[in-house]
């Protein structure tokens, strides 16, 4: 069963030697007494440089690997991981397993995926870049991302510094049902972070950007990351608190991916059964404008959250979750759909020693027809948001109040920066009090979504 | 304690100073090993029955080399005295030196001189059906507070964890560092209303602590008390306003607003919003802050910080003025400035940042209840979530999870949770009353920065700011 499987993958599993890993890890739990199990060994390397103000300031370069085993003791389960791989340690975390599945309580919706729900193809979703790049390199790319911000304007005045991290691995995932799985990836990212001093008061500002792809030659120039970080930096100056009022508010696309990650959070499976999300019970009901399509798709070529299959082996797809403002589908892995009375949605996440739980993959709100700058100009008097600080977020009540930052919008024009303000509302309404979404979507994590604009928050500042 | 603890890591002290050794190249003016392992172990219960339990080890070495600002880092989880002399390259690498041409001087042997939190292993990491034990008597205490309350989530997680260094400045330590949390969460329902409310605690201490004068369901009370309170609570102001701080975990505003401001490595780089006050004045005069590291089995103790250099209390802000800059080797040496113990990291993957451990204000002399009768209109703000800030332009936040309104001097209606922000130079200029009653957190405080966390500890007694920003809905 298991060389079957092995054989229709196209990655060489063999290479690794972790599928003879898994195979022996899978052999010892059953003889332990396990009546099912499984296994995920992740390895990696990663290199990371970063300079500050022209120098090298910290290289960092390491090379790690872990082991996670799920183990069944008919529905009673435990879950550890090590990173010695040798036979006597391994042999000995299979017992502490046992033990540990022994001593917890029955959940009888406990268990693994039904065998014919296993992933029946490893589409090569080009997520690993073979490139390798040397420590000179790497400095250099940082060196020429800090230069550009530094040298962008005179009131650049300082730095925390530019980083090039460059890291690739491998995942395995193997079952007691005879499945198993192996994916690389890889990925190259450049941040820089300039801060900038206004002249007149010494007041500082910092902003920063980045850039993260899993293939280097899709990287922008180290340049033009560097310059936009510096822009972003230099429009904070002269920021100022604004009087406490109730108006518009734009979210740039940064701060409206962090509204897409809350609304990832509230459809979660586990926060859903738990009842501790604010979106309990909406199936199938308007949760937002009717401008409001979000998917999740975790298998587009290059995506950063993208994988073949999920934590559990199943495969992954293009889940619609929000269609023109009614909820469609919630994220699920096997056991919280379970206990939802659902299909997983092939969304079970696995770091390695956890139990499965759930994650998106590309999680993106659909994007609409206007430009930032149409939104903005529909705006008489209002607030655009570029950055969200601190945790003022309840998940069960969408309860919302977070410290914000951004410009001041009057008659549709940025016109100066704000800050020490809090923007505050209740998450159902927002989603449902977006007007419009702008068509500047793009991947730069795996959450995404383009501008959007809410009709009505309260922002509270003098 | 004994640095004899090396032979758990299989390594021997002559090959520790042999990779020392490795690093001690021209331009390298200091280089250090830590030797890393770590158990840890969690048990959770939801819908009233504890249905997992996990447990994870790891260990390692972290090799690191210091030129001038430069630092060369590298890992390995691999304990050979191959894989450390690979590592040592690496780390090396930073001194564009290609091959050892010194000696490092022969380290030490030295014992933390104090144990601050003098577990057992057999104490700390008790038979698991022992902690399911505890939490299905939570779930029950839980369900018991409120009928109202319609699902219970509580979680016991323990570390166990041994470290060593050997540095090239003749250190060679170790340290055994137990930690463990109980953390419940209640989910109250009354018609269409649910609310969530959280208490939790712990330090570097044995099981028995949470079985002592019942503390797990003084925790499964609170959560559940919090919970139901919320369901009656109103929606909280907007604008700015005289706010006082109950006593203990509220402390979070001096870690966010000063304490992040106040480590070494955001002043060399001139990067922080409190790099060219020492000397000046950033508090009322009724505030002093300490960062103390020495305190018995509190979260935020440490023997030593992973330096191996003796954890102490660094007075921050001394009756108004700021006094000095939490420090670790590299900062303290660059700066010329006391090093204060407050060299941290997350693990043996991670590098060493100056970080803080408990961090708080002394007490006043003012009685809390003249405080809030001081108040005409305000928030009484009791229990927080998280907090964040910006080290550059100084703007702080964190949010109320349990508040009331102050009106005409009394605390009156629950309000629901609201994220207070403001200026961390300025804002402690704003207390005008301290009270006598300084209280430390239960212990479950974790700090996050650069992506690395590690346990802390802050304490407050109840102080009146005369204004801040309350980031409520009503206006």
């Amino acid at each position: 069963m298991l060389q079957q499987q092995q054989a229709e993958c196209p990655v060489d599993t063999a290479h690794s030697g972790y599928a003879q890993l898994a195979a022996d890890v899978l052999a010892m739990a059953k003889r332990a007494g396990a009546t099912a199990a499984d296994i995920v060994v992740a390895d990696g390397d990663t290199f990371s440089v970063q300079v500050r103000v022209g120098a090298v300031d910290r290289l960092t370069k390491a090379r790690e690997k872990r082991l996670g085993l799920r183990l069944f003791a008919g529905h009673r389960s435990a879950t550890t991981s090590t990173s010695d791989f040798s036979r006597a340690s391994l042999e000995h975390l299979v017992a502490e397993t046992y033990a540990l599945a022994k001593a917890v309580v029955e959940d009888p919706v406990s268990g693994l995926p039904d065998p014919s729900q296993m992933a029946p193809d490893r589409p090569d979703l080009d997520l690993h870049d073979e490139t390798t790049l040397d420590a000179e390199s790497q400095i250099d790319w940082a060196k020429r991302g800090e230069a550009a911000a530094l040298t962008a304007d005179p009131r650049i005045t300082n730095s925390e510094g530019a980083e090039f991290d460059s890291s690739s691995g491998r995942v395995v995932l193997a079952n007691s049902h005879g499945f198993i799985g192996e994916y690389r990836s890889s990925s190259f990212s450049l941040s820089v972070s300039p801060i900038a001093t206004e002249p007149e008061t010494g007041a500082m500002q910092r902003d920063a950007w980045y850039e993260v792809q899993r293939k280097f030659h899709k990287l922008s120039s180290a340049e033009s990351i560097g310059r936009e970080a510096a822009r972003r930096t230099l429009r904070r100056l002269g920021a100022r608190k604004t009087t406490t009022q109730r108006v518009p508010v734009v979210f740039d696309q940064e701060t409206a991916g962090s509204l897409l990650s809350n609304l990832c959070s509230a459809v979660s499976g586990y926060g859903l059964y738990k009842r501790a999300s604010f979106l309990l019970d909406q199936l199938g009901h308007t949760i937002a404008s009717d401008l409001i399509t979000v998917f999740d798709d975790g298998r587009m070529a290059g995506g950063l959250g993208s994988r073949p299959f999920d934590g559990e082996g199943l495969a992954t797809r293009k889940n619609t979750i929000v269609e023109r403002g009614v909820l469609k589908s919630y994220l699920l892995d096997t056991y919280s759909g379970k206990k939802l009375g659902l299909a997983s949605t092939g969304n079970a996440s696995r770091s390695v020693g956890e139990s499965p739980s759930v994650g998106p993959t590309n999680f993106y709100l659909v994007p609409g027809t206007k430009s930032s700058e149409d939104i903005i100009g529909t705006v008489k008097s209002g607030l655009y948001v570029t950055e969200l600080i601190g945790f003022g977020i309840n998940m069960v009540t969408g309860d919302y109040s977070r410290g914000a930052c951004g410009f001041w919008i009057e008659n549709g024009e940025l016109t100066y920066p704000v800050e020490e303000i809090t923007i505050a509302g209740n998450l159902k309404q927002m989603f449902k009090d977006i007007e419009l979404v702008g068509s500047d979507l793009v991947f730069r994590g795996r959450i995404a979504s383009p501008t959007v604009k809410v009709a009505e928050m309260m922002v509270a500042g003098n | 304690m004994v640095p004899a603890q090396l032979t758990n890591f299989g390594i021997t002290e002559s090959e520790a100073q042999q990779a020392l050794d490795r690093l001690a190249v021209r331009d390298v003016d200091y280089a250090d090993l830590y030797f890393e392992s770590r158990v840890s172990e969690s048990v959770s219960m939801e819908e009233g029955i504890v249905k997992r339990a996990a447990k994870s080890i790891s260990q390692g070495v972290g090799v690191r080399a210091t030129a001038g600002e430069k630092t060369g880092f590298a890992y390995s989880d691999e304990l050979t005295k191959k894989d450390l002399e690979l590592a040592a390259d690496t780390a090396r690498y930073i001194a564009n030196s290609p091959k050892a041409d010194g000696t490092m001087p022969v380290p030490a042997q030295r014992r933390p001189t104090r144990d601050l939190y003098p577990v057992e292993r057999a104490q700390a990491e008790v038979a698991t059906a022992e902690r399911v034990a505890l939490l299905n008597e939570i779930d029950a205490a839980a369900r018991r507070y409120d009928p109202r309350i319609k699902n219970v989530m509580a979680s016991f997680n323990t570390e166990y964890k041994v470290v060593v260094v050997a540095t090239s400045d003749g250190t060679l330590i170790g340290d055994v560092q137990p930690l463990s949390r109980l953390q419940v969460t209640c989910i109250a329902e009354e018609g269409g209303n649910r609310q969530v409310g959280s208490f939790g605690g712990g330090g570097r201490v044995a099981f028995s602590f949470y079985r002592n004068e019942h503390r797990y369901l003084d925790y499964a009370r609170e959560a559940a008390r919090e919970a139901i309170l919320n369901l009656s609570a109103i929606d909280a102001p907007a604008g700015v306003m005289p706010v006082v701080l109950a006593g203990g975990w509220p402390g979070i505003l001096l870690h966010e607003a000063i304490g992040h401001g106040l480590e070494a490595d955001f002043n060399r780089k001139k990067t922080s919003a409190f790099s060219s006050l020492i000397g000046k004045r950033v508090a009322s005069d009724v505030c002093t802050i300490v960062d103390d590291g020495t305190l018995p089995a509190r979260r935020g103790s440490l023997n030593m910080d992973d330096e191996g250099t003796p954890t102490g209390c660094t007075t921050l802000i001394e009756k108004g003025i700021l006094r000095g800059y939490i420090t670790d080797k590299l900062n303290a040496r660059l700066m010329g400035i006391p090093l204060t113990g407050n060299g941290r990291r997350e693990n043996y993957q991670s590098v060493v940042l100056p970080r803080m451990t408990n961090t708080f204000m002394l007490a006043g002399e003012s009685d809390p209840q003249d405080i809030i009768r001081s108040v005409k209109k305000g928030l009484y703000a009791v229990s927080f979530g998280g907090g964040q800030v910006d080290i550059t332009n100084g703007k702080f936040v964190f949010s109320a999870s349990e508040a009331y309104l102050i009106e005409d001097g009394r605390v009156t209606k629950p309000v629901k949770g609201a994220t207070l922000i403001g200026n961390g130079p300025e804002i402690l200029t704003k207390v005008s009353m301290v009270g006598h009653d300084l209280k430390l957190d239960n212990g479950i405080g974790t700090c996050g920065k650069d992506g690395q966390s590690v346990p802390v500890g802050v304490g407050l007694p109840t102080i009146k700011i005369d204004e801040i920003t309350v980031g409520g809905t009503q206006s």
